[in-house]
């Protein structure tokens, strides 16, 4: 399966996408403008170690995935035909070395289902609405959105998501930091399209706890 | 589009939407937003999120929180691996 990347978005954290168009940036990387390698490194690594840590055990580990992968990369510059794009090339070599490191590893993850919302604040069985919000403990809207966005809050998330198992923690930075679709990241890793959505939902709904547990 | 059925379908279809649970529309909530469900079972979580403020706030929040984590800052390579990685560029033969 060959995943179809997209550009990653400018607007999402550090991981910001090259503005190089690719021929141009082949071609430099292979008359040896360090800085332009500097540049796909600092734009791209952050993903591609997301992407090894949902394969291997450690941070440790991942680094020296994301390392091998880029030596590989600039082993296999010369040869690169431009079939697909330079980011597709480069994550199809980091995912296969993750994949490798992973097997060697022989990871078993278990990660247990957990109510996205704690159930007593919905109503019980013998209510006349079971299962609606009780009127005290409904969510309530939160606010302009500057706030919502202000640096207390991004600490929060930042520190949250170190917290997630890593798959959960590897899916929602992928979507919602990095700006991958579903189908990358299902590539990226080994996820079933519904696995995905899962890892996805329990990430994002923890994530909105917390946001809800320290704005309201 | 008016005809004889079209009230008892948007009977049938409000029906639904108060019988739909708030906490079963939490559970289903990112398959909404991802776009995988059913036309019908979308449109019984829209006509419910019309009708109940608590899941449409909680809704506003689900997207604020994607939005925030729009802006997170992300861990990247550590500053010694980076530089090994530059040394391997300039060392590399050139082409
Ligand atoms: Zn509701």
């Amino acid at each position: 399966m060959s995943p179809v990347l997209v550009p990653v978005p400018t607007c999402g954290g550090y991981g910001a996408s090259v503005p190089i168009a690719d021929p141009e940036l082949v071609q430099r990387l292979r008359e040896g403008d360090e800085q332009a390698f500097a540049e796909v490194v600092r734009a791209w690594s952050p993903a591609m170690l997301r992407v090894a840590r949902a394969h291997v055990r450690t941070h440790a580990t991942a680094e020296e995935v994301v390392q091998e992968a880029w030596l590989a990369v600039l082993r296999g510059l010369d040869g690169f035909a431009a079939r697909a794009s330079l980011r597709t090339w480069v994550f199809t070599i980091l995912v296969n070395a993750a994949r490798r490191r992973g097997r060697a590893e022989a990871r078993h993850v278990v990660e247990l289902g957990r109510p996205s919302v704690a159930p007593e604040r919905f109503r019980g069985e013998d209510d006349e609405y079971p299962g609606h919000w009780r009127d005290e403990a409904a969510p309530v809207e939160w606010g302009p959105e500057s706030e919502v966005l202000a640096a207390e809050f991004r600490g929060l998330l930042e520190r949250a998501l170190a917290e997630l198992p890593d798959r959960q923690r590897a899916v929602v930075e992928l979507r919602d930091v990095h700006g991958f679709a579903a189908e990358e990241v299902c590539a990226l890793l080994d996820l079933t399209p519904a696995n995905q959505r899962v890892l996805l939902h329990r990430a994002r709904s923890r994530l909105r706890g917390l946001l809800e547990a320290v704005i309201a | 589009m008016s005809g004889p059925h079209d009230s008892g379908d948007r009977g049938d279809l409000h029906d639904a939407a108060v019988r739909l649970a708030c906490v079963e529309l939490v559970e289903i909530l990112t398959d909404y937003l991802e776009g995988v469900l059913p036309a019908r079972d979308a449109a019984v979580i829209e006509a419910h999120l019309a009708l109940c403020p608590g899941c449409a706030a909680y809704l506003a929040q689900m997207r604020a929180t994607v939005r925030v984590l729009g802006h997170v800052p992300v861990e990247t390579l550590s500053p010694e691996a980076t530089s090994t990685l530059l040394a391997a560029f300039r060392d590399r033969p050139a082409t």
